[in-house]
């Protein structure tokens, strides 16, 4: 009876054997309108708990700012979130179908997620364009990388991000040559070559000048609603200024999330950030 | 087409093919044609003494490759060379046949003399020309394959790398001096007779062995040229100089690294093969730590990463070699070092960095 039943189940003419269906990398998908779910997240170094039940949905085409004393988790969360470092325990699902802990660096780079480091890391030996065709999204097995020649297409993308960076007139500079505010917006250019959905953005502004900053703004808050932009940045009048919506980040969990005026007035954060 | 453009973007490296083409050319006549009496003839031993520094100078561009584009500190490139040389060996060695001291058509010298009955599985094919130059190719580029994917996956860079593979040539020196190994142990593969029938002290195969020296030095050249400067060039200067940085971007580093690194290890295990039968002698000692911290030096001397300033490195230390220990028996080590200390001190940048230097102040 039970033979039988097995031979039944080989034959059942409405399915296919799993081994035989093509294993189709899922591809992101935002149908609930939330490109990011962090559930749970709890990470631990040493005994001091970086990360504390972290609970934070980033919706799609959202440009979101996230605030935090020092210490307060930011760094590892984004480093959650890139791969670079895993949870103990919790969930972080980029769209409804990417499991980010099952996926490394490169693999989580090519679904569409691009970061931009605190301290800018441009490849200083290389030309500003060059910079921007190796961040290009492409084949990037070692074969095709020999073989590989820019075409027209490639070519107006790196001239289109050179113009959105404003770093024309640069383009066969080395990078190492740059200012420091230009080598943040070339990082931002080599995000934008790599088409990701989502931007995280680490402290974009750090020792900018005023007019560097201003314009920094703007590249940021042109490309959110294209974008999923999140910024973490410790300068109040910077976030002031492009802020919609914020989240407070304190002992790795959120402690208050919501528009700028709404989060300047809560007691809790005044208490833990901005009222020192 | 690709050459073309290749050699108009690289001033310096066209020079040094044109110049290889013209040393192909006035060596020959040099030395075959003009009479041995006359002040322009050319030794046969100079021409040998050439034939080995273009070996060196192919040995020096691979390890510029993977140093100065990939920033893999290699410690342990000269095993590569070494092992492609045993393979150059092991063929000589079974051409010699009957003529041997013992006279055995199949076993070679050292195997009567240890009382082996029967060769080894590992000499079978070695015959065949062709099976050997297919293993100076394949033993090391699978070593370094081997070695690479453990290495490089596991994400182990700077100081730990360099350290492992300097052991790893250390363990194959310990290793091919037993004389169970099967490799000639202590004595290494010598006393060779000719290669592919001809004659190996005779001047013209000299003379032939120098032009495929020359021949695979510029091939290797413009075959280096084309990776670093194609876009898996730029990445492996993007992943020397940001490793993580280029993880983030989605570059595959372990791979990138790898296949550099096997191709670097062929083009060293070639230039061994050509070492070989110039020489007339492969041992133990070639795998030697030292060798391949001496490599580097030559690398740095020239200017790393740049191709050519490995190559004149390479012919500049060891041709000083050769005229310190003649003029200077007593001091040349002393001469030697001071070389490496001046040039490190003045010219960080090597010796192609003097170029750069002065058309910066200008």
């Amino acid at each position: 009876m039970k033979a039988m039943q097995i031979l039944r189940e080989f034959s059942r003419r409405d399915r296919v054997f799993d081994f035989l269906v093509k294993a189709m990398p899922p591809e992101l998908d935002v149908s609930h309108n939330i490109i990011l779910y962090l559930e749970g997240l709890n990470k631990s170094f040493d005994g001091f708990k970086a990360i504390n039940d972290l609970n934070l949905y980033i919706e799609t085409g959202e440009l979101r700012c996230i605030i935090g004393p020092n210490g307060a988790g930011k760094s590892t969360m984004m480093d959650i979130i890139t791969g670079k470092t895993r949870p103990d325990t919790g969930q972080a699902w980029f769209g409804q179908r990417l499991n980010l802990l099952e996926m490394d660096e490169p693999e989580i780079a090519e679904a569409g997620i691009g970061r931009k480091f605190q301290k800018p890391t441009v490849f200083e030996n290389l030309t500003v364009s060059q910079n921007l065709e190796l961040a290009m999204s492409q084949d990037k097995r070692v074969w095709p990388l020999l073989v590989a020649r820019l075409n027209a297409e490639q070519r107006e993308l790196i001239d289109e991000v050179l113009t959105i960076i404003g770093l024309n007139a640069l383009a066969v500079d080395l990078a190492g040559k740059l200012s420091h505010g230009q080598k943040q917006w070339l990082e931002i250019g080599m995000l934008l070559m790599q088409k990701p959905a989502l931007l995280l953005v680490d402290e974009p502004v750090a020792g900018m000048t005023h007019q560097e900053m201003e314009r920094t703004a703007e590249l940021l808050t042109s490309l959110a609603g294209k974008h999923t932009v999140i910024v973490v940045e410790h300068d109040m009048d910077f976030v002031r200024s492009i802020a919609r919506k914020v989240t407070v980040l304190h002992q790795g969990s959120v402690l208050a999330e919501g528009s700028m005026a709404e989060v300047q007035s809560d007691p809790r954060v005044i208490e833990v950030y901005l009222g020192e | 087409m690709l050459l073309m453009k290749m050699i108009r973007s690289d001033k310096p490296g066209a020079w040094l093919l044109a110049i290889l083409l013209v040393v192909s050319i006035v060596v020959p006549v040099l030395n075959l044609l003009v009479p041995e009496n006359s002040a322009f003839h050319l030794s046969t031993y100079t021409v040998t003494l050439l034939g080995k520094y273009l070996t060196y100078a192919l040995l020096a561009l691979a390890a510029d490759l993977v140093w100065g584009y990939l920033g893999i500190l290699t410690l342990g490139h000269a095993a590569f060379f070494a092992l492609g040389g045993y393979a150059m060996g092991m063929y000589l060695m079974r051409q010699i046949g009957e003529r041997g001291v013992y006279g055995d058509p199949v076993l070679p010298d050292f195997m009567v003399f240890l009382n082996w009955q029967e060769l080894p599985w590992f000499w079978y094919g070695f015959d065949q020309f062709w099976f050997a130059a297919l293993m100076v190719i394949v033993v090391p580029g699978i070593l370094a394959y081997v070695f690479g994917y453990l290495a490089f996956r596991s994400r182990v860079t700077g100081v730990y790398l360099s350290i492992i593979t300097q052991a790893m040539t250390y363990a194959l020196m310990l290793a091919f001096f037993r004389n169970e190994m099967g490799f000639g142990g202590n004595n290494g593969l010598t006393d060779f007779k000719d290669i592919l029938g001809f004659d190996l002290r005779a001047d013209s195969t000299r003379i032939a062995l120098f032009l495929a020296s020359a021949a695979a030095l510029a091939i290797g050249y413009v075959l280096s040229r084309i990776i670093v400067s194609s876009r898996l060039g730029l990445a492996s200067v993007a992943i020397r100089d940001a490793e993580s940085r280029s993880r983030f971007i989605g570059y595959r580093v372990e791979n990138i690294k790898l296949w550099v690194f096997v191709f670097s290890a062929v083009m060293a295990g070639v230039a061994g093969a050509l070492y070989v039968p110039q020489v007339g002698i492969i041992n133990p000692g070639e795998f030697s730590p030292l060798n391949s911290i001496e490599l580097l030096i030559w690398v740095a001397i020239g200017g790393r990463g740049t191709l050519y300033g490995a190559i004149i490195g390479a012919m500049l230390v060891n041709y000083s070699k050769t005229y310190f220990t003649a003029a200077l028996p007593e001091v040349w080590l002393y001469a030697l070092g001071a070389l490496f200390i001046l040039v490190t001190l003045y010219l960080p940048k090597g010796i192609v960095g003097l170029r750069n230097m002065r058309k910066e102040k200008a």
